[in-house]
């Protein structure tokens, strides 16, 4: 399959990157490729221009001060699978990048263009949703824009035509997990569910519990949250009940690859597993 | 159209001329005639045409040529002779890792971007870090087994080589296309 023609362009700054982007016919930008690459050989999208980040290698960092994290749009999923810091202080993360896709995605796929892309069975919306995550954005001014406010529906962020995320800021989450029910063959989640929780010694004193794959937009949990609230962290039996009708009032998605009703009944399953999971030290 | 500089299996090429929608695989098989690597999905699903870029395995299916400018590519044809194979290569022989062997060559460099990341892999580890590469005749159970085979034979063959010293194995020929 062969992408209809485009003009290639690599520039060396996120100021010319901008320009381009203003300027460009149709333009789009290019970061790992790994999920525009296969919609331009569908001819799904046909951009004119194709602006390629790898030449501003700065946008791909993790960089942390204190307890707070900033990483680069351009950060690929395998260098995140493969920093100990970040399993550590933002287990929630690095367990999404290591169970997103394949190896060889991972190799080239990067956060940015996850986020930016906005799939509704993606695993970082949720991750970013429960992380409480801010989006650096670039454009006419720097913007910023946090996690609940850009991740829109289908496909569709808070992003302008005429904008690039560069940055993702959130701080550290020691008590966090990710876990995904996959689908065996696209390895994308049918429900993943992102769990990141204030313990103090072994009560959870506040959680933010976000899910994703279910519906157009990753959301949070928040009956879940309040209900897990005071919860003792290896009381198994209290955390599966708190999060039982963990998806309420959504409206859940059917399609070839699973019912409404097998994803709401496998989000409460895949939440207890998520708590579970942050509850215990990395 | 583009102009692209490239390291391929060591050796450098300058191309002008290059069609901004050249896909990876076809640059390699159509301009250099590369043939090793497959095409098997064309949807970025079965890893049949992973190659190396800079040591990391990538699907050139997913990847255009122009972004592989100034980059090192391995592809099959690099990591080995037919006089003297890769270890990786002479596992899947020995342990019959390959049926039709279409699936072989991204299996192979796959298998070898495996062992960069965790060279002593269990059987788990070995299927899950396989997971982007598809083989319709095997059931698997083989390539595990050349995988776990080569895995002893590179370990064993490593502390062999003293510093400065040329390489003695072919697993070695890898760092010397300048693709870690
Ligand atoms: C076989 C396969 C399996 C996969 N499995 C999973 C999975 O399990 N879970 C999952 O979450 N994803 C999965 N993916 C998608 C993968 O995560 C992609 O890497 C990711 O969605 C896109 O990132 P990218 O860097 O490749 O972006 P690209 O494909 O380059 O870009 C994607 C979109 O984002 C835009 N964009 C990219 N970067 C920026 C930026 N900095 N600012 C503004 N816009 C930008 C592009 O213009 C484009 O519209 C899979 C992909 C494949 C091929
Ligand atoms: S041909 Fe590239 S992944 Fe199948
Ligand atoms: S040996 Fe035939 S596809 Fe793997």
């Amino acid at each position: 399959m062969i992408p209809a023609t485009f003009n290639y362009f690599r520039p060396h700054s996120i100021e010319e990157a901008l320009l381009l982007l203003r300027q460009g016919e149709a333009a789009k930008i290019l970061a790992g490729g790994q999920s525009l690459i296969p919609m331009m050989k569908f001819r799904v999208v046909e951009p004119k221009t194709l602006i390629d980040l790898q030449g501003v290698p700065e946008l791909a960092h993790v960089m942390w001060a204190g307890g707070h994290c900033t990483v680069g749009a351009l950060t690929t999923h395998a260098s995140l699978a493969a920093d100990a810091d970040v399993r550590r202080k933002a287990g929630v993360l690095w367990d999404a990048a290591n169970a997103l896709g394949d190896p060889q995605v991972r190799n080239l796929g990067t956060i940015g263009g996850a986020c930016s892309h906005a799939d509704p069975s993606a695993d970082y919306p949720a991750v970013m949703l429960a992380l409480d995550a801010c989006f650096i954005v670039a454009g006419e001014k720097t913007r910023e824009v946090a996690a609940a406010d850009f991740f829109k529906g289908t496909f569709e962020t808070a992003l302008g035509e005429s904008e690039i995320l560069t940055k993702i800021t959130f701080d550290a989450a020691a008590h966090s997990a990710y876990v995904k029910l996959e689908h065996p063959a696209s390895h994308y989640a049918l429900v993943g569910v992102a769990a990141v929780l204030v313990m103090s010694r072994d009560t959870i004193e506040d959680a933010r519990i976000a899910i994703g794959g279910l519906a157009d937009a990753p959301f949070r949990a928040g009956g879940v949250e309040r209900r897990l609230r005071g919860i003792k962290g290896n009381d198994g039996a209290a955390i599966k009940a708190a999060c039982t009708g963990a998806v309420t009032g959504q409206d859940v998605r059917s399609d070839v690859e699973a019912s409404a009703a097998y994803r709401t009944a496998m989000a409460d399953v895949i939440a207890a597993r998520a708590v579970g999971a942050a509850t215990r030290p990395r | 159209m583009g102009r692209i500089e490239l390291e391929v299996n060591g050796t450098r090429h300058e191309l002008e001329g290059v069609e901004p929608r050249l896909l990876l695989v076809h640059f390699l098989r159509e301009r250099l005639a590369l043939t090793g690597t497959h095409i098997g999905c064309d949807t970025s699903s079965c890893g049949a045409c992973t190659v190396l870029l800079d040591g990391k395995a990538v699907k050139s299916c997913t990847m255009f040529a122009l972004q592989a400018d100034g980059r090192a590519v391995t592809t099959i044809e690099g990591i080995g002779s037919s006089a003297e194979l890769h270890p990786m290569q002479e596992a899947f022989w020995a342990q019959h890792g390959l049926q039709c062997g279409y699936c072989t060559t991204g299996m192979i460099l796959s298998a070898i971007d495996l062992l960069r990341r965790n060279p002593d892999p269990d059987e788990v580890e070995i299927r899950t870090g396989l997971e982007g590469n598809l083989c319709r005749c095997t059931g698997y159970e083989n390539i595990v087994k050349a995988v776990r085979a080569a895995a002893a034979a590179m370990a064993a063959a490593q502390p062999v080589r003293e510093a400065g010293e040329p390489p003695k194995s072919p697993g070695e020929l890898l760092e010397v296309g300048g693709s870690r």
